[in-house]
């Protein structure tokens, strides 16, 4: 499964769409960045509710290559702007983090059949 | 009013880049220009409450912008002593003025306050007309910002000029406290070497890991830091170090869970009382002190022959 894969996803915006496709080795969902950080590894997807600049520093630091953002949280220009500097897909979605990570994982699974 | 306003700049002793500001700048770039004045006709009393209101101690007298008089705060004690507080300020001003040019560079406002012992200079234009004031904390406050912004530009040159050598890191940077904005800078900087460096993966996320905690407890805790790192090939010695305020309670910090981040950090996704467990799990050797007053030093050291922590690192 790629990134672009994921663009086919129904309930899935995507907002910041400078990125480098790349395949998704599988996805972490987490609210807390020291979480995140500690656990979720490189080639992931991140769902999370964080829609700030740090979860693209701790994206960047651990290798993620798509943000999913839960519950349609707005996602400010500066976190866009470092996105795109670090070509870091973000999705927006209505659905929370739950619902998200069966969406993802479905299709992962698909992808691995 | 004689108090000792002059300023310790001796041309002969500065270094050039001091000497380059103060004949760069000029009297325009410092001044204040918010004038409080007041007219030849207006009674000593007035202007003592006007001095009051806007806390000066020295009052232009001016008609029609033309600068008369001075009236200083020492006019209004010999008034006050005398009785004599409803007498007009044209009577009583000082006429002997020593004005300064807003063209000149600093240099000639600081050597003035040296010259004449005056509390402040009044600042006319080319046409004589009154368009400042100038004091000595103008000048401060003005060299300070102007230093700043040098010390910056040199700091960033400084940055460009030295070449890196991936195999021998040192470097230190400085964390601000709250800014999120630039939270990560460091340890991203840092892990961009390190791949450069191609070291194993598992090592550059576990200094990533590390520094990155370590970046966000002194931008939510402190009240601002330091983190020096210093990698060479065997290993890499991260220190963040700030020196305020410490924590209270420093064995409890380091249970997972414990925290002191209120709700605003936390909605952030930060503060889960994780920082110093993850760096401690990452590290093979780790120190922590902290005592409220005196600020907090954390140290990890990450050898890269030992694979400590990487089990969740495919």
């Amino acid at each position: 499964m790629t990134i672009k894969d994921m663009m086919q996803l129904k309930g899935l915006t995507l907002v910041q769409q400078e990125f480098e496709d790349a395949t998704i080795s599988g996805g972490y969902t987490s609210d807390l960045l020291s979480d995140v950080m500690a656990h979720a590894v490189a080639d992931n997807v991140l769902i999370t509710i964080q829609a700030h600049i740090n979860t693209v520093a701790v994206a960047k630091l651990v290798g993620i290559r798509a943000l999913l953002i839960a519950n349609d949280r707005e996602i400010l220009d500066d976190m866009i702007r470092a996105a795109q500097k670090e070509k870091i897909a973000i999705f927006r979605s209505k659905m929370n983090q739950f619902e998200l990570s069966v969406l993802v994982s479905k299709l992962l699974a698909k992808a691995s059949c | 009013m004689v108090i000792d306003k002059s300023i310790p700049i001796k041309m002969e002793e500065s270094t050039s880049l001091i000497l380059d500001l103060i004949y760069r700048l000029k009297i325009k770039d410092v001044m204040s220009r918010n004038l409080v004045v007041a007219s030849p006709e207006d009674s000593l009393d007035h202007i003592k409450t006007l001095m009051k209101q806007k806390n000066v101690t020295g009052i232009p007298i001016v008609k029609k912008d033309r600068l008369l008089g001075i009236l200083s705060i020492d006019d209004i004690f010999k008034a006050l002593d005398n009785g004599y507080m409803q007498e007009l300020a044209e009577k009583h001003m000082s006429k002997k003025l020593v004005m300064l040019e807003e063209d000149m560079p600093l240099a000639f406002a600081i050597s003035y306050f040296d010259k004449f012992k005056y509390g402040r200079f009044p600042v006319v234009d080319r046409n004589n007309l009154l368009v400042g004031m100038i004091t000595s904390r103008d000048i401060n406050v003005g060299l300070l910002i102007t230093i700043n912004k040098e010390v910056a530009r040199m700091e960033e040159l400084l940055a460009q000029s030295t070449p890196v050598d991936v195999h021998n890191i040192r470097k230190i940077f400085r964390i601000r406290k709250y800014d999120f904005e630039h939270a990560g800078n460091a340890s991203n900087r840092i892990k961009k070497l390190l791949v450069e460096r191609k070291l194993d993966p598992r090592d550059i996320r576990r200094v990533a890991v590390a520094m990155y905690e370590m970046e966000i407890n002194i931008t939510v805790h402190s009240e601002g830091g330091t983190l020096t790192v210093v990698i060479d090939n065997d290993h890499a010695e991260i220190i963040a170090k700030d020196s305020a305020p410490g924590i209270e309670h420093p064995e409890l910090a380091l249970q997972e869970g414990y925290s002191t981040a209120n709700e605003w950090i936390k909605s952030l996704g930060f503060g889960a009382g994780m920082g110093l467990a993850n760096i401690r799990r990452v590290s093979d050797t780790f120190d922590f002190h902290s005592a409220l007053g005196k600020g907090t030093t954390v140290r990890a050291v990450i050898d890269f022959k030992r694979k400590k922590g990487n089990d969740n690192d495919h």
